[in-house]
C-alpha cells in the first residue's frame, strides 16, 4: 500500500517542481518583457524632449550673440545683411492686437452658447462642434487661400467698389486682411480653451446665483464668464502665440517682405518675424551674411512663442488648482 | 412700505451675519432699528438708505464673485429684461461662427477654382481630367504627368505633387506614430505623477513652436547633418522634411494618445492582473486595445496636419516637381506649391485657378481624414464612459 502510494506521489513531485520552474520562468520573462517595455516607450518620450532641447539649444547658441537692444529697435539694413527687426516686431504686434480684437470675443461667445445656452444633443450643437474641430485642422496655406479669395478679393474689393470708386485701397493684401484671416484661424484655440474653463465652473454657482433670482443672462455674464476668465486668458495667449508664428495664412493676404515705412493703417501691408525668417532663410542671396540676423530672429520668435505658452500652462494650472479646491 | 420691507429683508438674507432672529419676523415695530444699523454702516440719508448701503457692500465684494443685485426673488417668473434677450440673440448669432467660416473657406476657395470647369481662357490650357492624365508634351520621349505651369507650354499634371505630399506625409508618420504613441504609453502607464506634471507642458510648447521655425532648424541644421551622415544627393529632400514634419506631428499624436490610454477604466486593468497577465500583457493586450479609438484619432488628426503642413515642407524639402519612389530625393508638396507660386501668378489665370483647385482637394482631404479623427474620440468616449 505504502508502496503504491509513493509511487503515485512521486510524479505529483515533479509536476509540482516543473510548475514552478515554470512559473519562475514565467515571471523572468515577465520581468524581462516588462523592463523592455518601460525602457522603450521610456527612450521614445527622452527622443521627443531631445528634439526640443536640440531645437533649443541650438537657437539659443547661435542666436544670442547677435541679440541686442539696437536689433530690437532698428530697421534692416544693407539689404538685411545689417540692422534689426523693428518694424517686423511692431508689424506682428499691431497684427496680432487686431486679430485678438476680431477673433476673441466671437470665440468666447461660441463657447458660451455652447457650453451655458445650447442642448448638447441639438443638431446645431453637434454642427458647431464639427465645425470647431475641422475648423482646427484646416491647413493654414487653405486659410491662406481663404483670406485672399475672401477678404482680399471679395470683402476689399467690394468695399473699393463702393467707398473709394475702384480705387484700390482695401481690395489688395493688407494688415485688416493678415488678422482677420489669423483671427479665423485661432477661433478653435479660443473656443477650446474657454469651454475647458466653464465646465470647470462649479454647477453650485450656477444654482446659487439662480435661486436669488438672477437671470439666466445675469448668471452668465456676472458668475460663471468670472470664473471662468483665466480660461479665456489662456485661450487668448495661445491665440496670440499661434497668431505671432503662422505664416502661411499671411502669406498673401498682408505679409511683406520689406517695408520702408511703418504700417500707416489698416489698409497697409506689414513685416512679421515669422515671414521674415522664411524669407531670410530661403531667398537670401548672401546665406553667411544674413545668419546671424535670421538665427537672431528666430530666437525672438522662439522666445515669444515660448513665454506666452509657458503663461498659459501656468494659467491653467491655477485655474485647474482652484477648481479642484471648490469641487 | 410693503416694497421697502420686502427690500429689506432680502438685504438680510444675503448678509446672514446681520440677521438676528426676530429680523426674519415681519413686525413692523422692530424695522426702524435695523434700518439704522444699516445707516450707520454709512448710508447717507436718501429715500432708501438700505439700497444704498446693498450697493456699497455690492461693490465691495464685487472682486471675488459678482453678487447679482439684491432683489426680491421673481417667484412670478417674469421675462427677462429685453436687452439680456437681445444680447442673448447676439451670443446664438456669434456661436454659429464656426460653421459659418468653415462654409466660407470652402465656398471661397472653391468658387476661385471654379473656373476650371466653364472658363474658356483656362480649360484651353488645363482641364479637370488633363490634370490628372499623362501626356506627350514636346521634347518628351514618353508620356509624362508633368507639372511645370511657368513655361513657354504650361503643363498641369498633379501627380508629382501627389507623389511628393505622399513620400513626405510617409516619413512623417514613420517617425511620429512610434514616437507619439510610445511617449504616451510611457507617460501615462509608467510615469508618476510629477513626471507627468512636467512632461505635458513641455510636449505642449514642442507643439507650440512654430512651423516656420521647425522648417528653418531642418533647411539649416537638420539638412547639413542628414548629408553628412548618409552622403545624399541633394541636400533638401523628403527625408529631410519628413523627420522635420514629424516634430509637428508627434505633440498631436501624443497628447490625444496619453489622454485615450488614461481614460481606459481602472476595472480593466484590475480584471486583467486578477486573471494574472504581467504588466507588459496588461499593457499591450487590454490598455492599447481599449484605448486604440483614441490612438487612431491622435494618428488621423496627426495625418491631417501632416498632409496640410506648408512652411517646414516648403524650406526642408527641396520643391522639385519629380516622380520618385526615392525618399533621399527632393519632393514638392500640394501645399508647399500653393505657397510658393500664387504670389507670383496672373490673378484669374490658368495657373491661378488650378492652384485654388489644388487648395479645394487639399481642404476636403483634410476634411475628411479629421471628420474620421473626430468621429473616432467620439466613439472613444462613448464606449468607455458606457462601460464605467
Amino acid at each position: 500500500l505504502t508502496a503504491s502510494s509513493e509511487a503515485a506521489s512521486a510524479p505529483r513531485t515533479v509536476d509540482r517542481a516543473a510548475q514552478a520552474a515554470q512559473a519562475a520562468r514565467r515571471t523572468r520573462t515577465n520581468l524581462l518583457a516588462d523592463g523592455a517595455f518601460a525602457v522603450a516607450s521610456g527612450a521614445t518620450l527622452l527622443i521627443v524632449l531631445a528634439i526640443l532641447v536640440l531645437i533649443l539649444f541650438d537657437v539659443i547658441r547661435n542666436g544670442t550673440p547677435h541679440l541686442s537692444w539696437a536689433f530690437l529697435s532698428q530697421a534692416p539694413r544693407d539689404g538685411m545683411t545689417g540692422g534689426g527687426i523693428f518694424p517686423a516686431i511692431l508689424g506682428m504686434v499691431e497684427m496680432v492686437i487686431l486679430m485678438t480684437i476680431a477673433g476673441v470675443p466671437i470665440g468666447v461667445a461660441t463657447a458660451i452658447y455652447l457650453h451655458e445656452y445650447a442642448s448638447p444633443v441639438s443638431w446645431l450643437t453637434r454642427a458647431i462642434r464639427i465645425a470647431v474641430a475641422n475648423l482646427a485642422g484646416v491647413p493654414s496655406i487653405v486659410f491662406g487661400l481663404f483670406g485672399l479669395g475672401f477678404f482680399v478679393q471679395f470683402v476689399g474689393a467690394g468695399i473699393d467698389k463702393t467707398l473709394f470708386h475702384g480705387e484700390k485701397v482695401y481690395g489688395q493684401p493688407a494688415l485688416i486682411w493678415a488678422a482677420l484671416t489669423m483671427a479665423v484661424l485661432t477661433l478653435p484655440v479660443v473656443i477650446v480653451a474657454t469651454e475647458e474653463a466653464l465646465r470647470a465652473v462649479p454647477r453650485e454657482l450656477r444654482e446659487a446665483s439662480l435661486a436669488l433670482g438672477a437671470t439666466k443672462f445675469q448668471t452668465v455674464f456676472n458668475v460663471v464668464v468670472p470664473q471662468a476668465s483665466p480660461g479665456i486668458l489662456t485661450g487668448t495667449i495661445l491665440a496670440v502665440s499661434r497668431g505671432a508664428g503662422e505664416v502661411a495664412p499671411i502669406l498673401f493676404t498682408g505679409a511683406a517682405y520689406f517695408l520702408p515705412l511703418l504700417p500707416k493703417g489698416l489698409s497697409s501691408q506689414f513685416m512679421s518675424p515669422s515671414y521674415h525668417v522664411y524669407v531670410l532663410s530661403t531667398q537670401s542671396p548672401d546665406v553667411d551674411a544674413t545668419k546671424p540676423i535670421l538665427y537672431a530672429t528666430v530666437l525672438v520668435l522662439l522666445a515669444l512663442t515660448f513665454t506666452l505658452n509657458i503663461a498659459a500652462v501656468v494659467v491653467r494650472a491655477r485655474m485647474r488648482r482652484r477648481a479642484g479646491v471648490a469641487a | 412700505m410693503s416694497q421697502g420691507r420686502h427690500a429689506f429683508v432680502n438685504d438680510e438674507c444675503f448678509h446672514a451675519p446681520v440677521m438676528t432672529p426676530e429680523g426674519a419676523t415681519p413686525a413692523g415695530s422692530s424695522l426702524p432699528a435695523r434700518i439704522s444699523t444699516i445707516s450707520r454702516e454709512g448710508a447717507s440719508a436718501g429715500e432708501s438708505p438700505s439700497s444704498r448701503a446693498i450697493e456699497r457692500r455690492k461693490r465691495r465684494s464685487s472682486a471675488r464673485v459678482n453678487v447679482p443685485p439684491a432683489r426680491p426673488p421673481r417667484l412670478n417668473l417674469s421675462k427677462a429684461p429685453f436687452w439680456h434677450r437681445a444680447a442673448e440673440w447676439l451670443l446664438h448669432a456669434l456661436a454659429i461662427s464656426a460653421i459659418v467660416a468653415i462654409v466660407l473657406i470652402l465656398v471661397f476657395t472653391a468658387k476661385e477654382a471654379a473656373p476650371i470647369l466653364y472658363s474658356k481662357v483656362v480649360r484651353e490650357e488645363v482641364t479637370l481630367v488633363k490634370m490628372w492624365m499623362t501626356q506627350l508634351w514636346p521634347g518628351y520621349d514618353e508620356a509624362q504627368s508633368v507639372w511645370q505651369p511657368v513655361s513657354d507650354v504650361p503643363k498641369f499634371g498633379v501627380w508629382p505633387l501627389i507623389v511628393g505630399t505622399l513620400k513626405v506625409t510617409i516619413v512623417a508618420m514613420a517617425f511620429s506614430v512610434p514616437l507619439g504613441v510610445g511617449a504616451a504609453v510611457y507617460v501615462s502607464q509608467y510615469a508618476g505623477a510629477r513626471t507627468r506634471e512636467i512632461v505635458k507642458p513641455v510636449v505642449e510648447l514642442l507643439a507650440g513652436i512654430p512651423s516656420v521655425v521647425l522648417g528653418f532648424f531642418a533647411l539649416m541644421v537638420m539638412a547639413t547633418w542628414f548629408q553628412n551622415v548618409f552622403h545624399l544627393e541633394s541636400r533638401l529632400n523628403a527625408l529631410v522634411s519628413g523627420v522635420a514634419l514629424s516634430f509637428a506631428v508627434i505633440p498631436v499624436i501624443f497628447t490625444l494618445s496619453e489622454e485615450a490610454l488614461r481614460a481606459v477604466p481602472r476595472s480593466y486593468v484590475e480584471a486583467s492582473t486578477a486573471l494574472g497577465a504581467a504588466r507588459w500583457q496588461t499593457i499591450g493586450r487590454v490598455i492599447l486595445p481599449a484605448a486604440s479609438p483614441g490612438i487612431a484619432a491622435g494618428i488621423a488628426l496627426g495625418l491631417g496636419r501632416a498632409v496640410g503642413e506648408t512652411m517646414i515642407v516648403l524650406m526642408a524639402s527641396g520643391n522639385a516637381a519629380i516622380i520618385s519612389a526615392s525618399l533621399t530625393d527632393s519632393a514638392r508638396t500640394i501645399a508647399a506649391t500653393i505657397a510658393a507660386e500664387l504670389a507670383e501668378v496672373v490673378f484669374g489665370g490658368a495657373h491661378y485657378t488650378v492652384l485654388f483647385f489644388l487648395g479645394t482637394l487639399l481642404f476636403l482631404v483634410t476634411f475628411g481624414i479629421n471628420t474620421v479623427g473626430d468621429w473616432a474620440i467620439r466613439r472613444m468616449k462613448r464606449r468607455l464612459g458606457s462601460t464605467t
